[in-house]
């Protein structure tokens, strides 16, 4: 059985990748990622679990390690955030390009400079493109399902690709909050032993990683993208089989009170709960309104999304990074981009918001949700907007 | 030469280009990367002293049975490293035909 505990989400983070029956993980600390891999390197060290802990002396050796030892069929974890992810980024293409389940669970930071190690997710929409499954937690019983279920995911024949987990830095992982852990045997009944493709061994030598001449880059490349495409699929049974299990229901695209909803805020990560509370307020106000929130960020649910935002008036897409001197946000670009070819698509607008750690209150999504309203009738827009910049 | 063969289609790649033919990598010759000038030796001018053969970045310079040495044309990219180095200028770079 599940038990209830109150617990701080980094430690839950680090008991859920326990229950996974790893075989090694490389971690090197970084704010706010350090209770991931101090509690983790504890339950190593304590022989709770029979697991390889590799101290390593950066992040980039961490992924290199993890990769390897995925290569050799171990199941691996690792953990970072900001700038560590950012060191990590020149191994990220090659774990997915060699198909390997590597797991990160991502404390998301704001990137230097100025330093700043607070909340937004400017490292996570970096990595964009690095061919990983991606997903985003709202709470901290989020990251403990998503983190089980990543390995499934990540392992399943028809995906072998690795997958991140993204829980915003300090709103989620320093926070203390009831949550349902299964317990090993509910775990081991769903993830079941893990059998790669391929492994490395010196009695049956195999090439991973190997050079590719312009002859057949392109096939490869072709090879990978179809591979993460086609992982929703596996993606949506394994939330369907956790649902049945755990009582508990994933979407790529979750929606809240959006039923004949005139203005729908879209959010993703940690927000989502404090959004939810503004939509209450706003529809108290008789303002329709409802939310979505995105916790499938790769591969991208176009077909979900496209029927979530059907009969919508105005969208407004919430961003915590800036694609400088773009279109704007990098979510809502993405969101534009999709909806681009629909018959009748909502109105975009596009708040860039809760950057570095700023607070984003409930006020500040039901001021939103009225100026987004305005937006339909006032042209022309601006692509997208600071919200509560000083100055304007 | 034999030429290597590709896929003919994107699904007949391996998954993470994993290549589960041991040596395979000898089937990629290189040589057709050469842009027309191949090295040559002069054995009248060689004194079998291997500067050629030790700086050759690919690995593709052999002495024969005599001790002399020459290159194997599969691999060589024609970079003249060995013709800039060769001190009895016993090698020399010539325009290839075609």
């Amino acid at each position: 059985m599940s038990r209830r505990v109150g617990m701080e989400v980094a430690i839950a983070a680090a008991e859920a990748v326990a229950l996974c029956n790893i075989d090694v993980a490389a971690v090197y600390p970084i704010t706010p990622n350090t209770h991931v891999a101090e509690h983790l390197a504890e339950i190593v060290a304590e022989g709770r679990i029979d697991s390889e802990f590799i101290t390593v002396e950066s992040e980039h050796s961490a992924l290199s390690a993890v990769l390897g030892a995925a290569g050799t069929g171990a199941r691996t974890f690792t953990a970072t955030s900001s700038q560590g992810l950012l060191y990590m980024q020149e191994v990220m293409p090659i774990a997915s390009a060699m198909r390997l389940p590597v797991v990160m669970v991502i404390a998301n930071r704001a990137l230097s400079g100025p330093l700043n190690i607070w909340n937004d997710h400017s490292d996570i929409m970096l990595q964009r493109d690095m061919g990983w499954v991606s997903l985003f937690a709202e709470n901290g019983q989020e990251v403990v399902d998503m983190l089980i279920q990543a390995f499934k995911i990540a392992e399943h024949r028809e995906v072998m690709l690795p997958v991140n987990v993204n829980m915003d830095g300090f709103q989620l992982t320093h926070m203390v909050e009831p949550i349902e852990l299964p317990d090993q045997a509910e775990v081991d009944r769903f993830l079941l032993e893990y059998k790669p493709y391929a492994t490395l061994h010196p009695d049956r030598p195999i090439t991973m990683g190997a050079f590719a001449m312009p002859e057949i880059f392109t096939e490869v490349m072709k090879a990978k993208d179809v591979a993460i495409v086609n992982a929703k699929k596996t993606i949506l049974e394994v939330w369907k089989e956790w649902e049945s299990l755990f009582g508990r229901k994933y979407e790529p695209v979750a929606a809240y009170k959006t039923e004949g909803a005139e203005v729908v805020l879209l959010t993703m990560g940690s927000m989502g709960e404090t959004a939810e509370v503004a939509i209450d307020e706003l529809r108290r106000e008789g303002i329709s309104a409802g939310l979505l929130k995105l916790k499938l960020w790769r591969p991208f649910p176009f077909k979900e999304l496209k029927k979530a935002v059907k009969g919508v008036k105005v969208l407004a897409v919430t961003d915590r990074a800036v694609s400088y001197g773009g279109p704007g946000g990098p979510v809502c670009a993405e969101i534009r981009s999709a909806l681009y070819d629909e018959p009748e698509r909502p109105v975009i607008v596009d708040y860039i918001i809760g950057l570095g750690g700023r607070d984003v209150s409930v006020e500040d999504f039901i001021t939103m949700g009225k100026r987004a309203l305005e937006a339909k009738i006032k042209k022309p827009r601006e692509a997208y907007k600071f919200y509560g910049v000083r100055g304007e | 030469m034999t030429e290597k063969r590709w896929p003919e289609r994107w699904q007949e790649v391996n998954p993470g280009c994993m290549v589960f033919t041991p040596g395979s990598s000898q089937e990629y010759h290189t040589g057709s990367w050469r842009a027309g000038r191949k090295p040559v030796w002069d054995k009248s001018k060689c004194i079998k002293c291997g500067v050629c053969y030790i700086f050759c970045p690919e690995g593709c310079i052999f002495a024969d049975e005599e001790g002399y040495f020459a290159g194997d044309l599969t691999y060589c990219k024609g970079c003249g490293i060995c013709a800039h180095e060769c001190f009895p200028e016993a090698v020399t770079m010539v325009n290839e035909e075609g």
